[in-house]
């Protein structure tokens, strides 16, 4: 029977630690809701959403009352949108009345996001995969809750750098079409390589053609709850270190397994992946660069801050696999800078640049993550640096990504505020030369030789 | 059989117990076991009860928990024992 010290323990956890479940995302498949027709095609997907997804918030909200457990979001992920819209999208105005139907269905249910305004490009564009992505920006203009994502590349398939070439002008476009409030449209628009098709977790999240019909997938968190256990230890070796890392991730990842298993139940729908992500909040105390700090970095950044994520990343790992039956999504520690206070600090103590947060991208999951920088930068260097972050998660079969904000009108030394879970950042300087003649080249580069393993 | 944990944590009160108890009893919930310590100069109280044959559902159940809590300047908490048991045990 369980003990009063390991009730106090949970509820410490939940209460001064900030554990909590990061999201309940049910992934829907629109495909059975593509027609010629765009007004029927708008008609079904809105039917699909509302009817299957009526009950998700309550749901959520009830586990979290019976459990005492905070459930922070409830979302949506739907089927890459340029595949049910091929049919029926002759112009990209076309794709924003989706968006615009999509958020309006999102309203309905009350999710916060609702993700999947996506085209998976990795190898070549369609038709409506273009008409897609040159809607993005109206359709993050006129949208509150839609987030949209574009794969340009994979380890099986290269990457496709005239898409990387292209985002580089979509993601300028987005900062323009929402510059009125600091280009947040760009914070809900990231591009991928080898992105995963059970990612519960935004901005990137979409239900692939690989999954059921509808399916719960749960991202669980708790970067506060490593940190404390951590500060118990300060002076421990590797193996101590690692170990206590372990344990931790385990207890978390139990707390997300009971929670999605207690949602399928009571939704209906499969239980799809436990998503074992350290996800920061800009909360105190809510922080990955914390652990790093525990870890014995003085700032993210310093020498010894990659080994330490690679470290934290796997034992997070080793810990979660064990708690959950089924793992997926992108499962790693998360390093955003504008969600995370200590990442924040460590940029504007001058320990954290752009490159060095590219060399911890290869340990770690996800990418370059809401990181703000002069809206000024060209779009070919935008490009350049989305074509960096695919390479190396190419060569690493690894997903990676870029979400970064060209802020309209702001400059290094300035601060942009985007609010509630997205937090603040200070502009981050981005390496001036250029890499236009790179970018420019067209057509794609080839997969890594590893892919040849058949 | 459906369980749930009760938990008191506060500074210790008079009659805190006895008013716990006595809702639970009028409410058909049988206490299985209780347990108390003090931690940090806080009392740390709890209960693991049985909510089979209780009469009210279980969120009307923590919502009167909460206010008898409060009434007595302590927090009172019921959560379902799965989630300290899939924590703790393997």
């Amino acid at each position: 029977m369980i003990n009063l010290q390991e009730v106090i323990e949970t509820n410490k956890m939940i209460e001064q630690e900030n554990l909590d479940v990061r999201t309940i995302t049910m992934g829907i498949s629109l495909l059975d809701c593509a027609d010629k027709d765009l007004v029927v095609t708008c008609e079904k997907i809105y039917k699909k959403i509302t009817t299957l997804a009526r009950d998700l918030v309550q749901t959520g909200e009830d586990i979290s009352k019976e459990f005492g457990i905070p459930i922070v979001n409830k979302r949506i992920s739907i089927t890459p949108i340029s595949l049910v819209g091929s049919a029926c999208c002759r112009i990209p105005g076309d794709y924003v009345q989706i968006a615009k139907i999509l958020d309006k269905a999102a309203k309905e249910v009350g999710v916060n996001f609702l993700g999947g305004y996506s085209a998976i490009v990795s190898k070549g564009m369609t038709k409506s995969d273009e008409l897609l992505i040159r809607s993005i920006p109206m359709a993050l203009a006129c949208t509150e809750r839609i987030c949209s994502s574009v794969n340009v590349g994979s380890t099986k398939t290269g990457i496709n750098m005239d898409a990387v070439r292209l985002m580089g002008d979509i993601i300028k476009q987005t900062a323009e079409e929402t510059k009125e409030k600091d280009s947040l449209g760009c914070a809900k628009l990231v591009v991928l390589c080898n992105a995963p098709d059970d990612n519960p977790f935004m901005a990137g999240a979409f239900h692939g053609v690989s999954e059921a019909d509808a399916i719960i997938n749960v991202g669980v968190s708790g970067p506060g709850v490593v940190k404390y256990a951590l500060e118990q230890i300060p002076d421990a070796n590797f193996e101590l270190l690692c170990e206590t890392i372990k344990r931790t991730a385990f207890k978390i990842t139990r707390v997300g397994q009971l929670v999605a298993q207690e949602a399928s139940r009571r939704l209906g729908v499969p239980f799809g992946i436990i998503d074992l992500s350290l996800a920061p909040t800009p909360a105190i105390g809510d922080s990955v660069a914390d652990i790093l700090k525990c870890i014995g970095v003085e700032h993210p950044g310093a020498p010894g801050t990659t080994a330490a994520l690679a470290l934290l990343n796997d034992q997070v790992k080793k810990g979660g696999v064990m708690a959950s039956s089924y793992v997926g999504g992108l499962s790693g520690a998360f390093i955003p800078v504008s969600e995370d206070q200590g990442m924040i600090d460590a940029v504007e103590a001058g320990a954290l640049t752009i490159e060095k947060l590219e060399a911890m991208t290869c340990v770690c999951s996800v990418g370059l993550d809401m990181i703000a920088i002069p809206g000024d930068t060209p779009a070919t260097t935008i490009a350049g640096v989305i074509a960096d972050e695919s390479a190396i998660g190419m060569v690493n079969q690894k997903t990676t990504a870029v979400r970064i904000i060209p802020v309209i009108g702001k400059t290094v030394g300035d601060t942009v505020e985007f609010g509630g879970l997205l937090g603040y950042a200070p502009i981050m300087p981005v390496n001036t030369f250029s890499s236009q003649r790179f970018v420019d080249r067209g057509g794609r580069i080839p997969a890594p030789i590893h892919s040849f393993k058949n | 059989m459906t369980r749930a944990i009760i938990t008191v944590v506060g500074k210790d009160t008079v009659g805190i117990i006895a008013k716990v108890c006595t809702y639970l009893a009028d409410n058909q919930i049988n206490i299985l076991d209780i347990s108390q310590t003090i931690v940090q100069e806080f009392f740390n109280m709890m209960m693991i009860v049985d909510l089979t044959k209780s009469v009210k559902a279980f969120d009307v159940l923590s919502d009167e928990l909460t206010t008898i809590g409060q009434d007595k300047g302590v927090q009172v908490k019921c959560q379902l024992e799965d989630i300290f048991d899939k924590m703790h045990r393997i």
